[in-house]
């Protein structure tokens, strides 16, 4: 069975719920890893959960992108691992300068939860295996710092990337290009602010969205199973 | 010696700067300062650093501030400055 590493920070909070989602929806063998304690080697995808991580004091991700994890989980990318970074573990990549951008404060000046729809572009890699280009997916957003920002010439070069932008009218934090997620061009590495293990259990979906988080978590059994 | 070293972070111009904008529409033009043209918020960090000069604690402060990624050049412009003595706010080790 995939072993998956959901990695924990002092204040990451949805490391439990990441792996129940990957345990539950896709049958990985996901367990809770505290940084200090991830190896290289030892796993076949890494996940950076929700939630904070050192009081997100100077930035939120700014003070976890500069441990000796996160240069384990730069070398691990490279070699190929599956590296995803959800909501404070995507703005942790962002400042580890995995994925580029940076990350501002919402444009309400409030922190937002509430669930969006997501379209996705050019979906390639281990996370987004099981999607086509153009499905919407549903997931909650629950975030302060989430406004997306990257300069003219760096929104262009996103264009050769596979996104998940929010559709329209759901853009919750002002991110330019209305951008919620970004990988690597080869998708090995995402990142997005929406919560993939909050839209995992028919149970918890309200009405009108769908379970897709799911789909994320599968992907990657999947791409563990048969390459991608 | 012991150098007050000034570290300022603001949003590039290009990045809009929400709490500037309210306080400056909401609060300062409200309360009748039309002379004032903008706000912008920052955050200002001070450091206290052992150094031979002047110069070389700037130095320090300036290496620190890019590899510790104390602001991020995506999005902010940095200002590094010396703290005349005696003036501003007071750091631990003053």
């Amino acid at each position: 069975m995939p072993r998956v590493a959901v990695l924990k920070f002092p204040g990451t909070n949805c490391d439990g719920d990441v792996a129940w989602a990957a345990r539950r929806s896709a049958g990985l063998d996901a367990r809770v890893v505290w940084h200090a304690e991830l190896r290289a080697g030892e796993w076949d995808a890494i996940v950076i959960p929700g939630g904070f991580s050192y009081g997100d004091w100077l930035r939120a991700g700014a003070i976890a992108a500069q441990t000796r994890a996160m240069e384990i989980v730069a070398e691990e990318a490279e070699q190929g691992v599956p590296v995803l970074g959800i909501c404070n573990g995507f703005q942790i990549l962002v400042e580890a300068g995995l994925l580029p951008g940076a990350f501002l404060g919402n444009t309400s000046g409030r922190f937002v939860c509430r669930w969006v729809r997501l379209v996705v572009e050019r979906p390639r890699g281990p996370w987004l295996l099981l999607l086509r280009d153009g499905q919407v997916l549903s997931m909650p957003v629950a975030h302060a710092e989430g406004r997306y920002f990257i300069d003219g010439e760096g929104l262009r070069g996103l264009e050769r990337r596979p996104l998940l932008r929010y559709a329209d009218g759901y853009n919750p934090n002002g991110s330019i290009g209305d951008i919620a997620g970004v990988a690597t061009e080869d998708g090995s590495v995402l990142g997005l602010m929406p919560h993939p293990e909050r839209a995992a259990e028919p149970e918890l979906i309200p009405r009108g969205f769908s379970p897709d988080g799911q789909l994320i978590f599968r992907s990657l059994a999947e791409a563990l199973r048969r390459g991608w | 010696m012991s150098y007050a070293v000034e570290v300022v972070v603001m949003n590039k111009r290009s990045a809009r700067d929400p709490e500037g904008e309210t306080i400056h529409r909401h609060l300062v033009l409200r309360k009748g300062y039309g002379q004032v043209k903008g706000v912008r918020v920052g955050k200002y960090l001070l450091f206290r650093v052992d150094a031979g000069s002047p110069r070389e604690a700037l130095s320090i402060v300036r290496e620190l501030v890019e590899k510790l990624r104390i602001y991020n050049p995506v999005v902010h412009d940095v200002e590094v400055r010396l703290r005349a003595e005696g003036s501003g706010p007071q750091v631990p080790g003053d």
